[in-house]
């Protein structure tokens, strides 16, 4: 489904991806972890085809396509999703309108009727269930006086209305407690399927008690160092990034 | 895929879509101000002799004042010897037409285009329409209707002729003649512009609305609207104006008046779109307008909602005098500066009466090179007990070219009045683009989708169709720009 191979991309002329290769296939779930700074962002946002990066080497591959040469909204259109670690404010933008039109360009762009706005109200009521969110939220304008966890959570939101083929989370998991993190990880679970792969990009391995991934990456200074099965990011947990690193350096 | 900056360009480059020129015949006077054009406009339009007066009073006060430089904007000197005070279509010895089916076709076409057909037909439905074109209207459509209510709808120039006890009572008694530079000038050479009288009681079964439309070249426009609402009645009234795309600058300096007597209600709506001029700064309107209400008697309410996409300067303060006591004045304003448009605007409140209460709502938004400034003056006079005021003011900035400036006087002199003052300065930021960008939303939609939301609180105040051509307005005048 995604294929990324020998990924370079620099900020502002430094270096931050040395050379990605990564392979993930539709039913998958892999996760990212890596010491800060390692390049995990970065990865999320060149995947999402944001400004200010300059890719200087390396290819993306997404079934097929050169994701690279796709606009944003058209990576989106073809199915890709990102989930903020940072999600944007947008005042004065009430959140169910930014939902369906959201929604709507997806559909325009599939050949889709537009969703009347009951319909849109039917399906969004059906998939706020799923994370718990407070309804009147979604009046309100577009993240804007959220608290850190209901950010995430409509992020989650967000996701399971566009119901992506691929979906990079990135640290989803950051300023969530246990029971924010249980609700968030339980709405992910459930968006998985056999035709469609997550990348969940972390810093701690306690978001992977409830996403299990089938593959673990480890990033370290914009490479990939250690792959492995899940078991990995319990190791990590335990010894943390350095013996990998100096297991590099030897 | 295009970059942000690209399309801020587009943005700045997006084409002014009214500004065609209609070829009429048309009797101008030659460029030139003294007191011979005055009794010459005064003659032309068949004036009393006091009303000839008022304007010769006018011109010789304007000849002792300064124009103001105290404005956020900057220009070169005005030549007013340079400008023509006169241009009516048609020929000189021509009668005026009697009604509109003696109006030119070519400038009921004109009015067609522009989206206000005036033919019987096609009229705007519960939309009563004065059209003033140059110097004069060449008609206002619905009139038989509203007389059945008792309501006054017509030219001001016909206000002069057929009910000169109300102007007499009523013309410069909010803005009077010695007001300001640009007030005086209009009061010496206003030309035509629309008068409303609402009867005691009566609730306006109408809309009613005024479409200014500048056509010849090196003219000024300076119409004169009065409105009266007499005790208990209720209107609702909308301006819309455009212009030729030209290279030289035109004045455009009216003066509007509303009185609101005991429990009367006005409400006064426009969507200024005005030649803005390129990107350079050539050409476009210079928008020096003076507009104040007076709620007059007790519960009496007057609302002003302004939104101003047009003009290269911009420089107009609607403002309300709350003398009656809990009477209740609101001013809701979005202005646009973009390419390189300069927008000095905001309100005064005067509050004079007891438990008189105002509401300013401003949001200013600037793109390209345009200078957005809001000014605005609370006013809490010694009697005004218990007023209370609330102020916010938000700015929106697109691009890193642009600037938005905030001059805020406040002045109280009664202890038990009440004013709040908010104000924000927020930026389209590339992070805001780019998540609606990974939601699927296109740039250009998630500009106007952000622009709408920042405007929503200033267009919800207006009436439907205009709440929609307002904010297609904006989409078009911001087509392109962020970064």
């Amino acid at each position: 489904m995604l294929e990324i191979k020998n990924l370079q991309a620099r900020v502002e002329g430094k270096a931050i991806l040395k050379g990605i290769d990564l392979s993930i296939n539709a039913g998958e779930v892999h996760a990212i972890m890596g010491p800060n700074g390692s390049g995990k962002s970065t990865l999320a946002q060149v995947l999402a085809g944001r400004e200010g990066y300059d890719i200087t080497d390396g290819s993306v591959a997404y079934n097929g396509e050169d994701l690279l040469d796709l606009g944003p909204e058209e990576r989106v259109r073809e199915g890709f999703f990102l989930a903020f670690q940072y999600p944007v404010e947008i005042p004065g933008v009430n959140t169910t309108y930014f939902l369906r039109a959201a929604v709507n360009a997806l559909r325009d762009h599939r050949g889709e009727a537009e969703l009347s706005a009951v319909d849109f109200l039917k399906l969004m009521r059906e998939k706020i269930q799923l994370l718990e969110l407070d309804e009147s939220l979604l009046k309100r304008s577009v993240n804007e006086g959220f608290s850190g966890g209901e950010k995430k959570r409509a992020e989650i939101l967000q996701m399971a209305l566009l119901d992506p083929k691929f979906a990079v989370l990135d640290e989803t998991d950051s300023g969530l407690d246990i029971d924010a993190l249980k609700v968030v990880a339980g709405g992910v679970n459930h968006l998985k399927r056999v035709d469609n792969a997550q990348l969940v990009i972390t810093h701690y391995q306690r978001l992977l008690d409830y996403i299990v991934p089938d593959y673990v990456h480890v990033l370290v200074d914009g490479r990939i160092v250690k792959s492995g099965p899940k078991e990995l990011a319990l190791e990590l947990e335990e010894r943390g990034y350095d013996w990998i690193i100096e297991e590099q350096v030897a | 895929m295009s970059s942000e900056s690209e399309v801020i360009d587009q943005f700045v480059e997006q084409e002014y879509k009214w500004g065609f020129y209609t070829d009429v015949e048309t009797d101008t006077l030659p460029p030139g101000l003294n007191e011979d054009v005055i009794r010459h406009i005064s003659g032309k339009k068949e004036e009393p002799e006091w009303l000839l007066e008022w304007r010769l009073k006018a011109f010789r006060h304007w000849q002792k004042m300064e124009e103001p430089r105290w404005p956020h904007v900057q220009y070169e000197p005005i030549d007013y010897q340079g400008i023509s005070y006169y241009s009516a279509p048609g020929a000189k010895d021509k009668d005026r037409p009697k009604s509109l089916d003696e109006v030119d076709p070519k400038l009921l076409e004109t009015y067609d285009k522009l989206g206000v057909p005036l033919h019987e037909r096609e009229r705007l439905a519960g939309v009563a329409v004065d059209a003033v074109f140059d110097s004069v209207s060449v008609g206002t459509t619905h009139q038989e209707e509203l007389a059945k209510h008792g309501v006054i709808f017509c030219s001001f120039s016909e206000a002069v002729r057929e009910h000169p006890e109300l102007i007499k009572k009523y013309l410069g008694s909010v803005v009077p003649y010695t007001d300001n530079f640009f007030a005086t000038l209009n009061s010496a050479v206003f030309s035509d512009g629309s008068f409303v009288y609402i009867p005691k009681g009566v609730r306006c079964p109408l809309d009613l609305s005024t479409y200014f439309r500048i056509n010849a070249a090196e003219t000024g426009q300076f119409e004169r609207t009065l409105i009266v609402a007499d005790e208990g009645s209720k209107v609702s009234y909308l301006e819309g104006c455009t212009a030729p795309m030209r290279d030289e600058n035109q004045l455009h300096a009216a003066v509007v008046e509303l009185v609101a007597l005991g429990d009367a209600e006005i409400k006064y709506s426009t969507v200024q779109n005005w030649y803005p001029g390129d990107e350079d700064g050539k050409g476009g309107i210079y928008n020096f307008v003076t507009k104040r209400g007076i709620c007059k008697g007790d519960h009496s309410k007057i609302c002003w909602t302004q939104v101003e996409t047009g003009s290269a300067i911009t420089w107009k303060y609607p403002s309300v005098i709350l003398r009656g006591d809990d009477s209740v004045g609101e001013f809701y304003s979005v202005a646009l500066a973009n390419l390189a448009q300069q927008a000095d605007t905001g309100t005064k409140m005067i509050h004079l009466g007891k438990n008189t209460r105002s509401t300013i709502i401003s949001k200013g938004i600037s793109a390209g090179k345009g200078q957005n400034s809001y000014r605005g003056l609370v006013q809490m006079g010694k009697n005004a007990t218990d007023a209370r005021n609330f102020t916010q003011c938000d700015s929106l900035l697109i691009g890193s070219r642009c600037g938005a400036h905030t001059f805020p006087y406040i002045e109280v002199k009664n202890p038990s009045a009440q004013v709040e003052h908010e104000a924000t300065t927020s930026k389209i930021g590339e992070d805001q683009i780019f998540y609606c960008n990974a939601r699927g939303i296109e740039t250009q939609d998630a500009v106007n989708m952000i622009v709408n939301g920042f405007c929503k609180e200033v267009f919800s105040e207006l009436p439907m169709e205009f709440a929609m051509e307002a904010q297609a307005l904006m989409d078009v005048s911001l087509e392109g720009s962020v970064g």
